[in-house]
């Protein structure tokens, strides 16, 4: 019996598709092992990602909110965190945010929130921020490229993204990822 | 006992049912090649023997766990001496490496469950599959024995461990891990059977007949693994949701998709003698998906909130087991089957079009859910961005197939084999079509959105169908002699098909209720009440309890209508102070119809002042969902009862079995 070549073409597609993940997923242990991809850190830039243009009025009054300019115009790194009142995580991570806010500054921006959960929400137990802006839209946040609360920006002088992780943060991961960065910053 | 079942012993045991699982594995293939009988009398009891060694091994970490053996460094890890000894005994699957061993452990239960069972299986094919069955068994033995042995010591022994993750201190999730992992190793016999299948190259009516019942046994489980899972992220994690679309759960929902397809194909392969090429490909797929979700989790390729200790060297090594196992059944694959004949022919209306356009469907979804859960990866490693994938597009695309996958479901089932007319059976179903219509008119004042209100009418669509064909089977218009007559006769296949579609339609009329679920979530002092819709929460006190290794923060709610009180909840915060972990006892009030649930947050200030954070839901229909799932298992499991998986047919019958009696069709 002959068969054709079609029907055996299309009997290899499965193990060609099967091979094609395989190598896919080869590459990424390989990249995870040196440490050039980590699934964890959704974003890593290489060093040439600004932060967009933006402007966000405070949460608290006119002197909170802050914008792209006030960003950059930082001496020392930033550490910008997305949060929302009706996001569970983001409770979680307060008390680690505590924390970290007393070894770099910390600057909130209130996502798709109303303002009054948002205040109520920060000065429960006392807020990490040192400024928090309002996001109400959560157009600035699209932006920035944030696919959900809490997500982490390091911001050093000159407004470039030198980190960017989208879980909530901690004290590990915090030693281990950002601060190294932060104090690489001249 | 110690000297008996000591750490060694198990390592021992482990390293010995590893070369029986390789003999297996050799010595049938060979001897099925050579045709040299009495090797092929060997496999099954190789697969015997190498259950026991497993069984010994298994029980061997217990009692290091239940002796609290600190210095079997698992143990000192993931035990404490302060534990309930239910945990002790369960932690030890709670973890990696004794999770990888429960691996092995069931898949050896399925080499013995092949040897005992398949005694009606001819010997060649049986040796074949229980080889199969060994060389996997052999990869994951080396996984446990070179990457994660269980039996490992350290020295000096700590004087306590550091005790387990409190969240996985809970009955449900105690049993959840064996439920889930046998319906993942169950599906290695389907493979297993299409492999040895393929080395033969031939896949016949026969062939289907065998390898469903392993299938719907897989299938079952993978269902209540997955149902149990569901509802422990429900009332564990107290988040209010049940299905969170992450990479863990899409692993295990990939595989009952495909699962799902396979069971239905396996049918027409069986019946009809068709599709064979692609249940041969299904069953490989399942337990492809399978290993690879697994694989997905260890690693840490996959971001998940329950997340194993990832490892990128153990990842490494499952790569490679893959590569092995499903890679060499691929290229088998693509080698044989252009060899195997196409199968009987049918028109796109009949019973056969009807599976086909469910496996379609299944496929698509499945293709759907793997490309969600693996697109934020592989976007990554090509152009370095990266986006998620949540919830929204799931939503946005998996509802959308599930619909008409409802509706074709409901026809199904009634259509006849080989060719049928629609115009008959959809006048059969006008009790159906009209209940799904009410539901959709009555849907459209009652529930918000036009998803839910699709998704309720094919709900009620396929359990209406479901009911009227079974109905019709038993000839309830025929007046009620006539149902005592043929009530005894019909098969248990057609009841459990019957149910496990009544099971998705209940299912899915859970998920419609959840959707409408109210839920706030605020923070209140001692004596203050919430109102939502017409029920009243009050928060009447709150006290501190103090458990075995944990100390508790209870809230006393309770929930009114219209002034009258229905119920009092207790949820909790109980804080594990030896893991400086905090978890949330969910409290929940059902009537089967509604849920009340309510989890305690944070509290703020003390005596007088103090306010505390609540998440309060009402969620209409929620255990449904759960149930739903349970009726599904059950109905696989009533349809494994069948007459026809109990007493074999005759060999002579077996053999030309493409002509084999159709019992469902007695009916025409």
């Amino acid at each position: 019996m002959t068969i054709s070549t079609r029907r055996r073409l299309l009997m290899t597609l499965p193990v060609a598709g099967a091979g094609l993940a395989g190598f896919g997923c080869w590459r990424m242990l390989s990249a995870m092992q040196d440490g050039s991809f980590d699934p964890h850190a959704i974003r890593r830039d290489k060093g040439d990602a600004l932060i967009p243009d933006f402007a966000l009025p405070g949460l608290s009054g006119p002197d909170d909110g802050f914008d792209a300019a006030a960003l950059s115009q930082n001496a020392k790194p930033v550490l910008v965190n997305f949060f929302a009142s009706w996001c569970i995580p983001c409770v979680a991570e307060m008390a680690a945010l505590r924390e970290i806010a007393r070894q770099i500054p910390l600057w909130g921006i209130a996502y798709k929130d109303k303002p009054e959960d948002a205040r109520r929400f920060i000065t429960r137990d006392g807020s990490p921020y040192e400024r928090v802006a309002l996001d109400r839209s959560g157009m600035t946040a699209i932006d920035w490229g944030v696919s959900g609360v809490p997500e982490s920006f390091l911001i050093v002088p000159g407004g470039r993204i030198a980190w960017h992780g989208a879980s909530a943060l901690d004290e590990t991961l915090f030693r281990r990822e950002i601060l190294p960065l932060a104090n690489a910053t001249p | 006992m110690s000297s008996f079942f000591g750490p060694e012993q198990g390592h021992y045991a482990l390293a010995f049912a590893c070369v029986l699982a390789l003999t297996q594995c050799i010595l049938p293939l060979w001897g099925a090649w050579r045709g040299q009988r009495f090797l092929l009398d060997l496999a099954p009891r190789l697969a015997f023997a190498q259950l026991l060694a497993l069984a010994y091994s298994f029980l061997s970490l217990i009692a290091c766990a239940v002796q609290d053996d600190f210095s079997v460094q698992n143990v000192a890890a993931n035990s404490a001496l302060s534990k309930p000894l239910l945990y002790k005994i369960t932690g030890v699957w709670g973890n990696h490496e004794g999770s990888v061993l429960l691996w092995a452990l069931i898949l050896a239960l399925c080499g013995g469950a092949v040897a005992l069972l398949g005694r009606g299986l001819p010997l060649i094919l049986k040796a074949r599959v229980l080889a199969i069955l060994g060389g996997v068994s052999t990869g994951f033995q080396l996984f446990c024995l070179l990457t994660s042995n269980p039996f490992a010591r350290i020295w000096p022994a700590p004087a306590d461990g550091q005790g387990m993750n409190p969240l996985l201190q809970d009955p449900g999730l105690a049993f959840h891990p064996p439920v889930l992992y046998t319906g993942y190793v169950g599906f290695a016999v389907p493979f297993a059977f299409a492999v040895a299948a393929l080395i033969e190259g031939r896949v016949d009516a026969a062939w289907g007949r065998w390898v469903r019942p392993w299938a719907v046994a897989a299938w079952c489980f993978l269902t209540c693994g997955i149902a149990m899972g569901s509802w422990w992220s429900y009332y564990v994690l107290g988040w209010g949701g049940y299905w969170f679309w992450d990479p863990v759960e899409n692993a295990s929902l990939i595989p009952w998709l495909t699962g799902t397809a396979l069971v239905h194909s396996a049918i027409v392969v069986e019946k009809r003698d068709a599709l064979r090429i692609w249940t041969v490909l299904l069953a490989i797929a399942s337990f492809s998906f399978s290993l690879s979700g697994t694989f997905l989790v260890r690693s840490g390729i996959l971001n998940s909130v329950h997340a194993f200790a990832n490892d990128p060297a153990r990842g490494v090594f499952i790569l490679g087991l893959l590569a092995l196992v499903i890679g060499g059944s691929l290229l088998l694959f693509a080698w044989r089957a252009p060899g195997l004949a196409p199968g009987g022919i049918f028109a796109p209306v009949s019973r056969e079009g009807g599976l086909v356009l469910n496996n379609i469907l299944l496929c698509a979804l499945c293709a759907v859910v793997v490309t969600g859960t693996m697109y934020p990866p592989f976007m990554q490693i090509l152009t370095g961005r990266t986006l998620s994938v949540g919830k929204p597009f799931f939503d946005a695309t998996t509802i959308p197939l599930a619909l008409p996958l409802m509706v074709a479901m409901a026809l199904g089932t009634m259509l006849p084999w080989k060719r049928g007319n629609l115009r008959p059976l959809l006048r059969r179903l006008r009790v159906a079509a009209l209940v799904a219509l009410m539901a959709l008119i009555a849907g459209c004042f009652l529930l918000d959105g036009i998803l839910p209100i699709l998704c309720a009418a094919a709900a009620l669509w396929v359990i209406m169908a479901s009911l009227t064909d079974l109905a019709a089977r038993l000839g309830l218009r025929d007046g009620l002699s006539v149902v005592r007559q043929r009530l005894p006769r019909l098969p248990r296949a057609v009841w459990g098909s019957a149910i496990a579609h009544i099971g998705v339609g209940v299912t899915v009329l859970g998920i419609t209720g959840m959707s409408q679920a109210r839920h706030a979530v605020v923070e209140i002092g001692i004596g203050q009440t919430i109102h939502q819709g017409a029920l009243d929460w009050r928060l009447v006190s709150v006290r501190r309890e103090t458990g075995a290794n944990y100390k508790a923060l209870v809230a006393d709610l309770t929930v009114s209508r219209h002034g009258r009180v229905i119920a009092t909840l207790h949820p909790s915060r109980r804080d594990f102070t030896s893991q400086h972990q905090v978890t949330t006892d969910v409290a929940i009030r059902t009537n089967l119809l509604r849920d009340l649930y309510a989890a305690l947050g944070e509290s703020r200030g003390s005596g007088a002042d103090a306010r505390y954070v609540l998440r309060l839901h009402n969620n209409p229909l929620a255990p449904w969902i759960w149930l739903g799932g349970v009726i599904m298992a059950f109905g696989g499991a009533l349809s494994l009862a069948d007459r026809r998986h109990r007493f074999g047919a005759p060999r002579k019958a077996r053999d030309r079995s493409a002509h084999a009696p159709i019992v469902q069709e007695s009916r025409s």
